[in-house]
């Protein structure tokens, strides 16, 4: 049998003065999930012209200039639009490594070392996001 | 007479299915992730690259596995956090019926664009 109990409201965000780790880490998490789910439905708009491409012109499809390739070519062109890719990379990779974190906790494995594997999310995110920054504006001018 | 003999509680299906999604979303989103930006670049991308990418079955399963996955756990994970930030009572119904709605539109929507990219609609 589960048990359940009433624990209140649990986002008192007036108290983050006395957050440690794991909270954090749970309001870090949600954060960057809002903003996945948010990108995800953008992506299958902007992914959408690809059923105006399919039933253009197949000439302009081989000729590279159908709406599909032009929408997204023309949106890499955009210097800002490279900068929010890099932002978006850092949000899914901490939400990644922070999801494998928290499948751990799921698992009741190294629950002791929970606080110090929120670091290790958090160091690490930025490392690979320092260093994907180069392939994410190559090509592209300010 | 109905009573319910599962381990988990009612709502214990979504919690498993959210780490299920999980487990295969970290997987499949950091391929995509280097499928797209490092292997191919996102300002190379052409329609002509996407489709013979999507006419692969196997990589068309899997992206449209990733969507459905993605949809889900994100829509579910809205909810839960809008649940845990106390919405109840009617709110929650609508919510529920919104994200549900939502989700589902974003499938279908995802299906049809994945099916115009393979030049199978």
């Amino acid at each position: 049998m589960s048990q359940s109990y009433n624990r209140g409201l649990i986002e008192d965000f007036g108290r983050w003065k006395e957050f440690k780790a794991g909270m954090w880490a749970w309001i870090f998490h949600k954060f960057t999930g809002w903003m996945l789910i948010g990108y995800l439905f953008t992506h299958i708009a902007v992914l959408s012209t690809s059923i105006g491409a399919a039933s253009g012109d197949p000439a302009m499809i081989q000729a590279e200039t159908d709406v599909y390739t032009t929408t997204l070519q023309g949106l890499e062109d955009l210097f800002i639009i490279r900068v929010l890719e890099v932002g978006l990379l850092a949000v899914a990779v901490f939400h990644i490594l922070n999801g494998l974190r928290l499948l751990m906790v799921d698992l009741g494995i190294g629950l002791e070392a929970q606080d110090k594997s929120f670091y290790a999310s958090l160091i690490l995110t930025g490392v690979i996001t320092v260093a994907s920054v180069p392939t994410f504006l190559s090509g592209v001018g300010i | 007479m109905a009573e319910r003999y599962s381990s988990f509680a009612p709502g214990g299906t979504a919690w498993l299915l959210q780490r299920i999604t999980a487990a295969f979303l970290v997987v499949v989103l950091a391929f995509h992730f280097f499928q797209l930006h490092f292997v191919n670049h996102a300002y190379e991308v052409t329609f002509l690259g996407t489709q013979a990418r999507m006419q692969n079955v196997g990589y068309f399963l899997t992206m449209v596995l990733f969507l459905i996955a993605g949809a889900f756990h994100g829509v579910n994970g809205v909810y839960n956090a809008l649940v845990n930030q106390g919405l109840d009572g009617t709110p929650k119904k609508v919510v529920l019926a919104v994200l549900v709605i939502a989700g589902g539109a974003l499938i279908v929507q995802g299906i049809y664009v994945a099916l115009a990219m393979a030049g199978w609609t």
